[in-house]
């Protein structure tokens, strides 16, 4: 079954969905939505460590994400605006990124697959990875679920409870880091964000609880992964970013569903509107 | 005696926030600290909790002592949905019953399945008031916990504390700007800003130089203003029998 590169690509769209959708969650509800797209985009520094070193790429690209992802924490805490901060770091990782793997030589080296992604070259190892990864990070966010939640909510009452929030808001970067490194092959460094924050957003207006909230947010991101795949397939577009449109256009459509339906049920519960006031 | 601190030092970064604070908290007992913006008095709660460690001196807890802690404001995050029941389920899971106790003990029974998006302010304080006493706690911390509620709300919420406190027989340390309140409901005052310039009952207390200056409080009459409502409270009768 594994022979099939499409039924692979499948799997591994489905992996990093999985994993994408809690953590996404955590960067919606904590307003991350910036730190995760730097987070990603030094990922490009990370392929190009790896190819100087002969490395994997998701070796290269989990070393550096998690150096930059701490590096953020840390530097937030001491005075620096962060979104400031982040713009600066995250577009010079990605320019001395493109520029170091320029210089490589001798290495014919497709730099769309990495901006991009290139799920249909997933290979069997490529499969382990993203899945081994996706495990990790889901049960890092579960085993730490409740504390994360409580930090994310009041920092002081989790200190009260004696949870440390800046232990977990490390626990999140580690995650963050996983993430972006299992998912450089499936959607790129410039999209991967896309799929942590808007399956996450598109959940929002159909939850009632968080954990309503991530587990539909994983749905929302399989099913585009899937059908995204699926629409690639047949017009021939580019695999990543296809995956990407059909979460986007999920976003739009659950948005307005639930706009209409409001509206429609306010109208049934207060069915006469006040015209007759005029008189 | 439930908690006791000796010559407690705190700096956040560099700034020395709080100096040689000694204070004692017996059990049952209602302290409540005032002071100006900037004084310290978020710092000294968020130190007993445990939220932030001093610099010099020691904290010394009660064996048993439990801690229900309520936080000034709680910001929610409309991207968040979270039902009150979730919510009281933070970070440990709790009975149901317990649940249903708290909330009640809290004055608020009926919110268990709403979102805490939808909370009125008052609501919500009273929301993170039965989350602390679901800890079962012998001693109560609160953090200027009227903050944005109007005056009847307050009132509404210090003479639930009151009652909670007669009930559960659980001392209260809170964080105050309403000094009317305080000098109505305390049994000690205590006036802080960076270390401790005075405390005692709240009459004394409002009679010393310290605290008038601390509040820029003029005449006799503002002075006056305050007693006035001390003297012809029955709450205050009330509190002293049962203490």
């Amino acid at each position: 079954m594994l022979d099939d590169f499409l039924i692979r690509a499948a799997l591994a769209g489905v992996g990093v969905s999985l994993a994408a959708a809690p953590l996404g969650c955590f960067i919606v509800w904590r307003r991350m939505a910036y730190f995760g797209d730097a987070t990603a985009h030094a990922a490009m520094l990370g392929v190009a460590l790896s190819l100087t070193l002969s490395t994997p790429i998701f070796a290269g690209v989990l070393l550096i994400s998690l150096l930059m992802a701490v590096t953020v924490s840390t530097l937030s805490g001491r005075g620096y605006a962060m979104d400031t901060l982040l713009g600066v770091m995250a577009h010079s990782a990605l320019a001395v990124g493109l520029v170091a793997v320029s210089f490589l030589s001798g290495v014919r080296i497709n730099l769309m697959a990495y901006l991009f992604g290139d799920i249909l070259a997933v290979g069997r190892t490529d499969l382990a990875i993203i899945w081994g990864g996706a495990l990790l990070v889901l049960v890092l966010v579960g085993y730490r679920w409740s504390a994360l939640l409580l930090s994310t909510l009041s920092p002081d009452l989790a200190l009260a409870s004696g949870i440390s929030p800046r232990r977990e808001q490390l626990v999140l970067t580690i995650a963050l880091a996983i993430v972006v490194a299992v998912s450089i092959k499936v959607v790129g460094v410039l999209l991967i964000a896309s799929m942590l924050i808007i399956p996450a957003a598109s959940a929002r207006r159909f939850s009632r609880t968080p954990e309503a909230m991530a587990l539909m947010a994983a749905v929302i991101g399989a099913c585009a992964s899937v059908s995204g795949l699926t629409l690639s397939y047949h017009f021939d577009s580019p695999t990543g970013p296809t995956i990407v449109c059909v979460v986007a256009l999920l976003f739009v459509v659950l948005n307005a569903a639930h706009a209409v339906t409001r509206r429609m049920r306010a109208a049934h519960e207060h069915p006469t509107p006040c015209l007759d006031r005029q008189d | 005696m439930l908690i006791q601190t000796r010559n407690l030092c705190v700096q956040i970064g560099k700034v020395p926030i709080l100096r040689n604070i000694d204070l004692q908290v017996q059990c049952g007992e209602i302290v409540t600290i005032i002071g100006p913006n900037g004084s310290g008095k978020s710092t000294l709660l968020r130190t007993l909790i445990g939220a932030l460690t001093p610099s010099t001196g020691q904290i010394i807890r009660a064996p048993g002592l439990s801690i229900g802690y309520v936080p000034q404001r709680l910001y929610i995050d409309d991207t968040l949905p979270m039902t009150v029941k979730r919510f009281l389920q933070l970070p440990q899971r709790a009975p149901a019953a317990a649940i249903q106790s708290s909330l009640a003990n809290a004055g608020v029974p009926d919110l268990q399945d709403q979102q805490l998006m939808s909370l009125s302010g008052g609501q919500l304080q009273r929301l993170l008031l039965a989350r602390a006493l679901l800890a079962e706690p012998n001693l109560l911390l609160l953090d200027e916990p009227t903050q944005g509620l109007d005056r009847r709300g307050s009132a509404d919420f210090y003479r639930q504390i009151d009652r909670l406190r007669q009930a559960l027989n659980c001392a209260v340390i809170m964080v105050s700007h309403d000094l009317q309140v305080v000098m109505r409901r305390s049994e000690r005052v205590i006036c802080l800003n960076g270390h401790i310039r005075c405390q005692g009952q709240p009459a004394e207390v409002g009679r010393s130089a310290e605290f008038r200056a601390l509040f820029g409080i003029e005449d006799d009459e503002d002075a006056l203003a305050l007693y006035n409502h001390r003297e012809h409270s029955h709450c205050a009768g009330a509190m002293r029998e049962a203490g």
